[in-house]
């Protein structure tokens, strides 16, 4: 898998709270939920028209506070296509897997800056930025990670186990 | 290289040797939900068009936060709940008058054990690392994906050492451990990390108290907070007929951080509004004469047995202050009836404290005792952020059940010592 596109940066300890502020959480509906993605870290960001396939790049503790998975549901409904941090939040980093938005955990993040080009290989480990030309590598998911993010989710992928099981029993 | 007891647990279930930062997806032995996130993964698992759950006895339906139901919505939410383990022959599904909190429960009842792996859509699922279990909270997706596979994924956590020595002093316990150790380790500083506990302080800290510090291994962020398998869990799993072996780390574990940590040092702690991490000795606490309008000691920290004869001790022959309330919620009805055998709940009657039956109840500011603006907490729960227990304007200040039973007499946050 490969993924083309621009960075989006911010800081470190970006919050849930940030992500997807408490207000909107009204409605569980991913489209309302994109138009407020990143509101209280940078306002209006979720209403730009260039956020798809593009990537946001932040710093240690990406998505800490609540369990909310609302917050990687806003992200990814939001078009970005993959959210690169030093470290995220444990919970965050499991309900992002389980929703189906990659992301990646990247010591070096904070040498990407805000709209470098950036070509990230999931099957190598690496990212190439394009702009800076610089190569980092990450530690690339094991298949059924990928598998996980390539099916859109955790539901999904289990559901296509299941059903290579009862394929096998047959 | 020698392996974690994290190691040790994720590579036997795996059947190879994991290394840190890998990916696995495993079995698990127990997926818990309770009456808030339960209603979710079901959602979530119906949605799938599946049947059948993969293993009705994996899973594990708590209904204890707004039980016995406080209002219409809970009713519902636990109706669903109680459908779903009807529809789905579980077994395990804790109805009011059989149940407790969840975290309490569970171990208490043997469901959980020594080198399990323990998933539960409640962030302090990681109780049972008290037992030498691999136990984290997850998201309802994740319990979801129980329902239809019998699996979850993990990311090989790192570990940090925390080495005990030393003995608690008088009225020091667990929960004093685990509030000066999130206040050592920040309320990020474990994120992703598994705490492991060792050292020859281990054998003085009592079963009771290592459920408070497991519990509470979330406040710093961790993934789980493991305790070795002794002789005291070999006991303790003995009398609920359940066999276990000897799980230590190897010598030569490696581990990320180490932590050396000297109990005879250690006196009751108290965190201040409004993090976990925010805590101070007692004798400085005291001078600052902090009145309280509300004590709460019970919930899933601290409504074990030995913390309600803490409680009592203090109580004894005594009345609470004329200015405050005091609640006390045995965390099961086990509990509860040692309780009352034990004689505590004439203790607590006694000493005119409302005693209830078991529910989460006023930890997350559900109900039976919720704050009012302005007003201030005492509780041994394990939480104190803005507004958890009630009122955005209230406040909470977290402790051992024996500080808080002395403050109840006092009605100021008091040292049990000077009593
Ligand atoms: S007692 Fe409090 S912390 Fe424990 S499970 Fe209940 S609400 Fe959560």
């Amino acid at each position: 898998m490969e993924i083309k596109g621009k960075a989006f940066v911010f800081g470190d300890d970006v919050n849930t709270d940030e992500i997807i502020p408490a207000r909107y959480l009204n409605t569980s509906e991913p489209k309302e939920l994109a138009k407020y993605c990143m509101e209280d870290a940078r306002p209006g960001f979720g209403k730009r028209d260039d956020l798809k396939s593009n990537i946001i790049v932040a710093g240690e503790n990406f998505g800490c506070g609540s369990s909310r998975e609302h917050a990687p549901i806003a992200i990814k409904a939001a078009g970005i296509s993959c959210v690169i941090a030093k470290s995220f939040a444990r919970i965050f980093l499991r309900n992002s897997i389980n929703i189906g938005l990659p992301i990646i955990e990247l010591e070096e993040a904070n040498k990407i800056n805000e709209e470098d080009k950036l070509r990230i290989n999931f099957d190598r480990g690496e990212i190439v930025n394009e702009t800076t030309k610089e190569k980092f590598k990450f530690q690339s998911y094991p298949d059924f990670m990928k598998s996980i993010i390539s099916e859109g989710g955790w539901i999904n992928y289990a559901k296509k186990l299941i059903k290579e099981e009862n394929h096998e029993k047959k | 290289m020698g392996m974690t007891i994290t190691e040790k647990i994720l590579s036997e279930k795996t059947g190879h040797k994991v290394r840190v930062g890998e990916y696995i997806l495993i079995e698990v032995d127990i997926a818990l939900a309770n009456d808030i996130t339960a209603p979710l993964a079901i959602d979530e698992f119906y949605k799938t068009g599946i049947k059948k759950v993969y293993n009705p006895e994996q899973i594990v339906l708590v209904p204890d936060h707004f039980v016995p139901n406080k209002d219409i919505l809970s009713a519902m939410q636990v109706k669903k709940i109680r459908k779903f383990a009807k529809e789905q022959n579980i077994e395990k599904f804790f109805e009011l008058g059989r149940m407790g909190i969840e975290h309490v429960l569970l171990p208490e009842q043997g469901i959980v054990k020594s080198r399990d792996i323990v998933v539960g859509a409640d962030s302090h699922t990681c109780t049972y690392g008290a037992l030498g279990a691999f136990s984290t909270g997850v998201g309802s997706t994740d319990i979801a994906g129980v329902y239809m596979m019998g699996k979850a994924w993990f990311k090989v956590p790192e570990v940090i050492d925390v080495y005990i020595k030393g003995n608690f002093r008088k009225y020091v316990s667990g929960k004093d451990f685990i509030l000066k150790l999130i206040s050592i380790l920040g309320v990020s500083g474990a994120n992703y990390k598994v705490l492991e506990f060792r050292g020859p302080g281990i054998e003085n800290i009592s079963m009771d108290s290592r459920f408070t510090i497991s519990n509470m291994a979330i406040e710093a962020g961790g993934k789980a907070g493991i305790f070795p398998v002794d002789d005291l869990t070999i006991e303790y799993e003995r009398e609920r007929g359940i066999k276990v072996e000897k799980l230590t780390a190897d010598e030569d574990a490696s581990y990320m951080r180490r932590i050396e940590f000297d109990l005879n040092e250690l006196e009751p702690q108290v965190a201040f509004p409004f993090l976990p991490s925010n805590s101070k000795g007692i004798s400085e606490t005291e001078k600052e004469k902090i009145k309280i309008d509300q004590i709460v000691i019970g919930s899933c920290t601290n409504g074990r047995m030995e913390d309600l004869r803490a409680a009592a001790m203090i109580l004894k022959g005594k009345k609470i202050s004329r200015n405050v309330r005091c609640i006390i919620i045995p965390g099961s009805q086990q509990v509860y009836k040692n309780a009352i055998r034990e004689g505590l709940f004439d203790i607590f009657v006694n000493a005119e404290c409302a005693v209830s039956t078991p529910t989460c109840g006023p930890c997350l500011g559900g109900h039976m005792g919720v704050l009012a603006e302005g007003e201030v907490a005492l509780s041994t729960t394990n939480r104190n952020f803005v507004g958890r227990m009630g009122h955005v304007k209230s406040k909470v200040y977290l402790s051992s059940p024996v500080v808080a039973a002395a403050s109840a007499i006092k009605g100021y946050i008091a040292n049990p010592e000077n009593l």
